[in-house]
């Protein structure tokens, strides 16, 4: 490997940044959050369901996004658990149902066992067909789902019963990681029902500039990337954990360290990229 | 021996003597479970205590071949090698199977042959399933019979029977993201342009909103002056086009920061993987009942 500022060999680059993120990992570095209105109106949506509101949770990402995507979705189920709502977990994605069967073990059945399946939350599971099946259960759950993951006939749950489609969820949250996740429950659900159905979703970072858009009026608020997850993260345990949250809710806040210490790496490397470029540009000028 | 070599030999050789001593020292990487109602979940504290947390050897084992893995793909970075290779090829075909599989039992068993014969799925597939017919149960020989056709590309004659319910799916997929985009991105973003640029709020002027909303729709025509090709882009439309290059520039800026921070937090994903589970580095969630 060569070191030459003019030529930096881009490994160097590779090994600063692996040292930048694992430091704040191992002496475990947090930062407080300040939450913007995007993360304030994801908490408000969710803060203004009643005890027994029928929730849409929409877990569309698999393994490959699970450490950005998984501390807000853990998040979320939290939050519903403290509102105590009934939540219908469905998924677009085939490795979803198993992301959704983890946030069940690690959320609900660890800490709020008083809670019962198919009376307060059913797991659906996944359908193919990307909006196809959002266009068919906006009309009619039934057809598309006559059972959820464990085999039960939904017509046994006592929480499916009077559900004929999703417009009779009070509000829709959707973890999304790219194709088909929350742009396609706005195109098929958020605006052709928007009288109806109201959405709030959390993204990865890179799906995130694409969404903005669609706030405030097609879809109610939005947690862009590991940030919005942090901050939304926060605003839950400020209300329901009191002030030792437990480890697995902190998880997005945790993250959070490396992503300064990499960010101002970043920074340093493009102001550092430029003053090389400049100074390699002088020095030529100067030998012509 | 090259001298990259060397460095590289040494390098191995150091972090092995590290896994050893972690593995053999603190134990780092074993796994444990408790089964309850024939279940198995990670064990808790509460379970050493209760005596129900049992050694895994399948997901310890488990561990190792994610952490050797992650190494895998990881080593790229260095340089393209066989270890890259062959966890890539590992993630290939894992993917492939596992949506085969799913797909079977989650969409055609449920979905399609559930609809047709439901009495006889329910006997040997899905017991909660109900075995009367929906109302409309034959419209399903149709996916059915489209299905078949599309296997039709595998045969070395009729091919072009493939091609009728290739015609169908992009023709449905064409009409229904189109209905989806018009309304939603070009109706819906025209509405959520317009917007008023001088806000009051029980007679006051609200400043930040109204500065915001003057940017909003600024930016967006400027951006859309710059692809307004009908004119050469001089004069005023030149420099409104000018102004449109530098709203692109941010968002693109903006978008690339969002990149590089779903990326970090991918990579400390993986690195709290390898520190906390397999190297027993730290205990991010206060879960290790074994130290």
């Amino acid at each position: 490997m060569r070191f030459n500022w003019d030529n930096i060999d881009r490994r160097w680059i590779f090994l600063m940044m692996l040292i930048t993120v694992a430091g704040p990992i191992i002496w475990q570095l947090a930062f407080p959050e300040i939450p913007t209105p995007y993360a304030r109106a994801v908490f408000d949506a969710i803060e203004d369901l009643k005890p027994g509101d029928k929730v849409l949770v929409a877990f569309d990402y698999d393994p490959a996004s699970e450490a950005e995507l998984g501390p807000m979705a853990t998040d979320f189920v939290h939050h519903c658990c403290e509102k105590k709502v009934k939540m219908y977990f469905v998924s677009l994605w085939p490795v979803g149902p198993v992301m959704v069967q983890d946030a069940i073990r690690n959320i609900i059945e660890a800490d709020y066992p008083q809670m019962v399946y198919g009376q307060d939350y059913v797991n659906l599971g996944y359908k193919s067909g990307y909006e196809g099946v959002i266009k068919v259960i906006v009309t009619d759950l039934r057809s598309l789902y006559p059972t959820d993951t464990r085999g039960n006939s939904i017509d046994q749950l006592p929480m499916c019963r009077d559900v004929k489609n999703i417009q009779s969820m009070k509000l829709i949250v959707d973890v999304s990681a790219g194709y088909a996740g929350a742009k396609e429950w706005v195109q098929y659900a958020a605006v052709p029902y928007a009288d109806k159905m109201k959405l709030v979703s959390g993204s990865t970072g890179v799906q995130s500039p694409q969404l903005f858009p669609y706030l405030p009026d097609q879809m109610a608020g939005l947690l862009g990337g590991i940030k919005g997850a942090a901050e939304y993260e926060m605003l839950v345990n400020e209300r329901y954990s009191g002030p030792t949250p437990a480890p697995k809710y902190q998880e997005a806040l945790r993250r959070m360290g490396p992503q300064l210490f990499a960010h101002l790496l970043m920074i340093g490397l493009i102001i550092a990229g430029n003053v090389i470029y400049f100074t390699q540009r002088r020095r030529e000028g100067r030998s012509r | 021996m090259k001298n990259e070599t060397r460095i590289w030999l040494v390098i191995f050789v150091f972090f092995a003597g590290f896994l050893a001593w972690r593995v053999g020292d603190a134990g780092a990487s074993r796994q444990y479970v408790r089964e309850l109602d024939g279940r198995v979940a990670p064990a808790t504290l509460g379970d050493l205590v209760a005596g129900t947390a049992q050694f895994s050897f399948s997901r310890t084992v488990g561990v190792w071949v994610a952490a050797a893995l992650t190494l895998g793909i990881f080593s790229f970075l260095y340089r393209d090698n066989a270890f890259y290779k062959l966890a890539e090829s590992v993630l290939v075909g894992v993917s492939a199977a596992y949506w085969m599989v799913v797909a079977y039992w989650d969409v055609l068993i449920p979905n399609l042959f559930g609809k047709l014969w439901p009495s006889w799925v329910q006997s040997w597939a899905i017991p909660g399933l109900s075995p009367q017919h929906d109302e409309f149960w034959y419209a399903y020989f149709v996916p059915l019979g489209l299905g078949v056709m599309l296997l039709w590309r595998l045969s070395p004659r009729g091919g072009w029977i493939g091609v009728w319910p290739l015609a169908f799916t992009i023709g449905a997929t064409a009409g229904l993201r189109l209905v989806g985009y018009f309304q939603a991105d070009f109706l819906g973003q025209i509405r959520n342009g317009i917007v008023s640029l001088a806000i009051f709020k029980d007679s006051h002027f609200e400043w930040e909103r109204s500065i915001e909303n003057v940017v909003l729709v600024t930016g967006t025509l400027a951006c859309l002056s710059y692809f307004f090709f009908s004119f050469e882009h001089k004069g005023a439309l030149g420099r409104i086009s000018r102004v449109g290059v530098w709203v692109l520039m941010i968002t693109f800026g903006a978008g690339f920061g969002y990149t590089v921070m779903g990326r970090i937090a991918l990579l400390a994903g993986r690195l709290e993987f390898l520190f906390d589970d397999w190297l027993w580095l730290i205990d991010q969630n206060h879960t290790r009942i074994w130290q």
